[in-house]
């Protein structure tokens, strides 16, 4: 099956609630929208940032904004202040979700080739 | 209908200092709004005013001030800024010094937005019932209580709107909602009702936009970031609101950036949870109902927008001494840049193990090779990088063990693996954690107090 990484049909912003990560993922162009919501869904997007998430993630919709936001908790090794990690803020988690790579179909793929 | 136009020139203390006379200068603004407070910022301004009572404010804004008033008052511009800290009235008195050096002070009426401190009511809000337990794992505030720093609870618009109403052409506040800073000049300049949820929604979002200043104008915009024009002079955003609440954000013109969907979706999503349950002390805005469209250049325009009645809580930003942490760090050359900071890495871990020093946590990180997104999403390092900086972290109670780390550190570059450099910033200083309570309170054990200085 062919894949795409999410870099190429979407970009994002990431930042810190607290002890919390969260990262807005925007689709490309609105036809992606439906592609995003069936193959980055919360557990994914859990696996994907394996250590550095401890805690559960959350996705919600805004189908509106052709975006989901998601919520990485305990992602940041104690926030802000506590952290030792260099990204304390989670400001780099937005391209970190964007290495991900998704399946998708032909149609889907030449829909994204354009 | 009536517009007013809003911008905002600060997104937090440190940021651009020329961006406010910009704004001023080219933005043909009504409405300057300045946020000068992150989470923690007030436990700093806690211990400036124990070592001073006349501080505990953001002295930054003072000397902006200075900079900004005659710009400002030619062009009528009023100034609403939550640089007050821990002592909004100092820092007003403050401000009245330099419009009287200016001699200007027959036209600056300030009004001083304060209340939201409680540290010196914790105890007796906890005898009252309000727990104040930490929203995020859920742990009582006894736990923290004898290390509390500061305590805040986030006030609304509906002050800031009064102080305006007095006649107000500077509003300091303490802590409040960043948003808040622009939804007050709306509600005075429109006459909305505490009830208007859906016009204070869209105010709110509107704030939210233009609080953290030119991440809604191009910066920090993953969409194309190349192709923003002009990031060295970039401008900052600017909210246009319409009497109904819709509005559009742009810049001033002859500035740099770009205002678009992309632009303006991304911050948009930045730092919020619940799309549909975002609260402030006003209204409970929802995300979901928010529409776009990019109506020209550098003009993108919001509209839609619901909101749902307020919560019956203030949230609260509280801080507490959490032990300490450093950081110390080196870089290691090519060949072998990687192996050499791992190697090194070990040898200081098992010094510091032979030593019997430990510490709560201790976190190594290669940069340059997998620290921002850590090492499974970053794949193995090349083994031919030019160089990477080791940075290793310790956090833990007792500050002597945190000390005898810092040590540890610059010997390595004489025994230890070679090619090492980096190191002259000499060792690296322990600092004290402030770390952050957010929590809930009841309305009633906090109430806002509006004090008009100046211009009498």
């Amino acid at each position: 099956m062919p894949s795409v990484q999410l870099i190429d049909i979407a970009h994002a912003r990431s930042g810190d609630k607290g002890s919390h990560a969260n990262i807005g993922l925007i689709a490309k162009q609105p036809e992606y929208y439906e592609l995003l919501k069936r193959e980055v869904t919360a557990e994914r997007v859990a696996d994907h940032f394996g250590e550095l998430c401890e805690g559960e993630v959350s996705r919600y919709e805004l189908p509106n904004l052709n975006s989901f936001n998601f919520l990485l908790r305990e992602a940041l090794d104690g926030g802000g202040t506590v952290t030792l990690r260099i990204d304390a803020q989670g400001k780099t988690y937005s391209a970190a979700l964007l290495r991900m790579t998704i399946e998708v179909t032909d149609q889907e793929l030449a829909l994204i080739a354009g | 209908m009536k517009t007013i136009r809003i911008g905002n020139g600060q997104a937090f203390w440190g940021d651009s200092a020329k961006a406010p006379l910009d704004q001023v200068r080219y933005g043909d603004l009504d409405y300057l709004m300045l946020d000068y407070l992150a989470e923690v910022t007030m436990s700093i301004m806690q211990k400036l005013r124990a070592r001073d009572p006349q501080q505990g404010y953001a002295r930054d804004f003072v000397t902006l001030i200075e900079n900004l008033l005659p710009d400002m008052l030619e062009r009528g511009v009023k100034v609403v800024a939550n640089a007050g800290g821990v002592n909004p009235l100092a820092c007003a008195e403050a401000v009245l010094a330099v419009a009287e050096k200016l001699g200007v002070a027959d036209q600056v009426k300030i009004g001083v937005v304060t209340g939201d401190d409680i540290m010196a009511d914790v105890d007796d809000i906890l005898a009252a019932g309000q727990p104040m337990n930490n929203l995020e794992s859920g742990a009582p505030l006894t736990d923290v209580r004898d290390r509390l720093a500061s305590a805040n609870a986030y006030f609304g618009a509906f002050p800031i709107a009064e102080a305006l109403g007095q006649g107000a052409n500077i509003v300091i506040t303490g802590r409040c909602t960043d948003a808040s800073l622009a939804v007050g000049p709306m509600i005075h300049e429109f006459g909305w009702s505490e009830t208007d949820w859906d016009k204070l929604s869209a105010a709110t979002i509107a704030g939210h936009i233009i609080e953290c200043g030119a991440q809604a104008t191009g910066g920090n915009c993953m969409a194309d970031w190349d192709q923003v024009e002009d990031m060295v002079n970039i401008g900052y955003p600017i909210a246009e609101v319409s009497e109904d609440a819709s509005f559009v954000v742009t810049k001033p013109e002859q500035m740099g950036g770009r205002v678009n969907v992309a632009s303006v979706t991304e911050q948009l999503l930045y730092e919020i949870g619940d799309p549909e349950d975002y609260r402030t002390a006003d209204v409970i805005c929802d995300f979901t109902s928010i529409q776009l469209e990019q109506l020209g250049p550098n003009r993108v325009q919001v509209s839609g927008i619901t909101g749902k009645p307020a919560p019956d809580q203030f949230k609260v930003s509280m801080s507490y001494a959490g032990g300490y942490k450093t950081v110390g760090t080196l870089v290691y050359g090519w060949p072998d840049a990687v192996k050499k900071a791992q190697a090194a890495d070990r040898i200081v871990r098992k010094r510091l193990d032979n030593l019997g020093v430990t510490f709560d946590a201790m976190h190594t990180e290669i940069l340059g090779a997998n620290a921002c997104h850590g090492r499974s999403l970053s794949g193995e390092p090349d083994a031919d990088l030019a160089e990477v900086q080791l940075r290793i972290g310790v956090r833990g109670q007792d500050k002597r063990a945190l000390t005898r780390f810092t040590h540890e550190i610059a010997p390595l570059v004489c025994n230890g693996p070679p090619t090492v450099t980096g190191y002259f910033g000499g060792r690296s200083r322990v600092e004290e954690i402030i770390a952050y309570w957010p929590a809930l309170l009841d309305k009633a054990y906090a109430s806002a107090t509006v004090t008009l200085l100046g211009a009498h």
